[in-house]
């Protein structure tokens, strides 16, 4: 288990609606902007947060919040707090 | 096999019961999935459990068609095959408002398995089906209007009246919001579309299956009229 791929959510900006389920789902990763739409945390998923992660993918209703590999390298040490968000 | 155990009374009282199950929960699985688009959510309600609640119910309306079916085969009083179940118009019980029904659990077939593979189809093609959903409702209904035996029982009659003003206070509320769709001309299209359906079904279950008779005139094989009749005898009034 240790040695499982590490993953990233990334969210297609052109296909997300702003349902928002993501962001019930997955509080720990993703919170939503003035406008409902989701900002996810930078990183990989942590580990504890991965099977809510595929929830909160599978839940997406049109299809815009994604699971991908992340790139071989090592996963970078945070460029930052944990608390530090992105737009994906 | 557990249905060649119990006796033929029970098995055809299952399949209409289990239609009327089906109905209800078809119902349920059209107005959550409406509310889903518009949003529809709260403080004991949120937006996940809105489309879970569309997901399952949609799946348990699934198992009880599969009730509905295999009781309505296994049945040896009337003459439905597996057949007719699935491909319309081919049967000899009924043949049309039978042929509804396996139009109605086609859609549904579609519709529940695009839904599981939706990551697979793609997002376009997994709405483009669903819209079959607006197709799939009415044409169950109709069906259950046609080939119900209960179609003259008050309770049942309440339990179609209910179902139908649920699903166009639904669809009323999603064609004046701005969730349905940004061309009036179409949502125009929508709402003259449902009220039509409405009316012409309607106007058809007082002329037909509301009337005396209908056994006869719905497709009964001439064979099985006997003992139909008097099941409709004693339906007690309301409705």
């Amino acid at each position: 288990m240790a040695l499982r791929k590490q993953q990233l959510l990334v969210v297609d900006p052109i296909a997300c609606e702003a349902h928002g389920l993501c962001a019930e789902l997955l509080p720990e990763m993703i919170v939503l902007d003035d406008w409902g739409y989701p900002i996810v945390a930078a990183g990989p998923v942590p580990p504890a947060a991965r099977v809510h992660a595929r929830r909160a993918v599978a839940a997406c209703p049109t299809l815009a919040l994604r699971l991908v590999d992340a790139p071989n390298a090592p996963p970078s040490p945070s460029r930052g707090e944990d608390t530090q968000l992105r737009h994906s | 096999m557990i249905l060649a155990a119990v006796n033929s009374q029970d098995l055809w009282y299952t399949t209409r019961g289990s239609g009327i199950m089906a109905l209800l929960l078809l119902t349920a699985s059209v107005v959550l999935g409406i509310s889903q688009i518009g949003r529809v959510s709260g403080q004991s309600m949120p937006r996940f459990v809105v489309a879970g609640l569309h997901r399952n119910v949609s799946l348990l309306a699934v198992v009880f068609l599969g009730l509905h079916i295999a009781t309505a085969v296994a049945d040896p009083f009337a003459p439905i095959t597996v057949a007719d179940s699935f491909v319309p118009f081919v049967g000899t019980y009924r043949p049309i408002w039978l042929g509804l029904g396996a139009i109605a659990t086609d859609l549904l077939i579609a519709l529940v398995v695009t839904s599981l593979l939706r990551y697979r189809i793609g997002f376009r093609t997994w709405r483009a089906t669903h819209w079959a959903s607006y197709a799939c409702w009415p044409i169950a209904v109709w069906h259950g209007l046609g080939t119900g035996s209960d179609s003259r029982v008050g309770w049942v009659q309440l339990i179609y009246v209910v179902c139908t003003v649920a699903v166009l206070v639904a669809l009323g509320w999603r064609l004046t919001t701005r969730w349905g769709g940004t061309d009036p001309g179409q949502r125009t299209l929508a709402a003259f579309g449902a009220a039509a359906v409405t009316i012409a079904i309607t106007a058809w279950a007082f002329q037909g299956p509301l009337r005396p008779g209908w056994a006869k005139r719905s497709g009964t094989p001439s064979g099985l009229l006997g003992g139909t009749t008097t099941t409709t005898t004693t339906s007690p009034s309301g409705g």
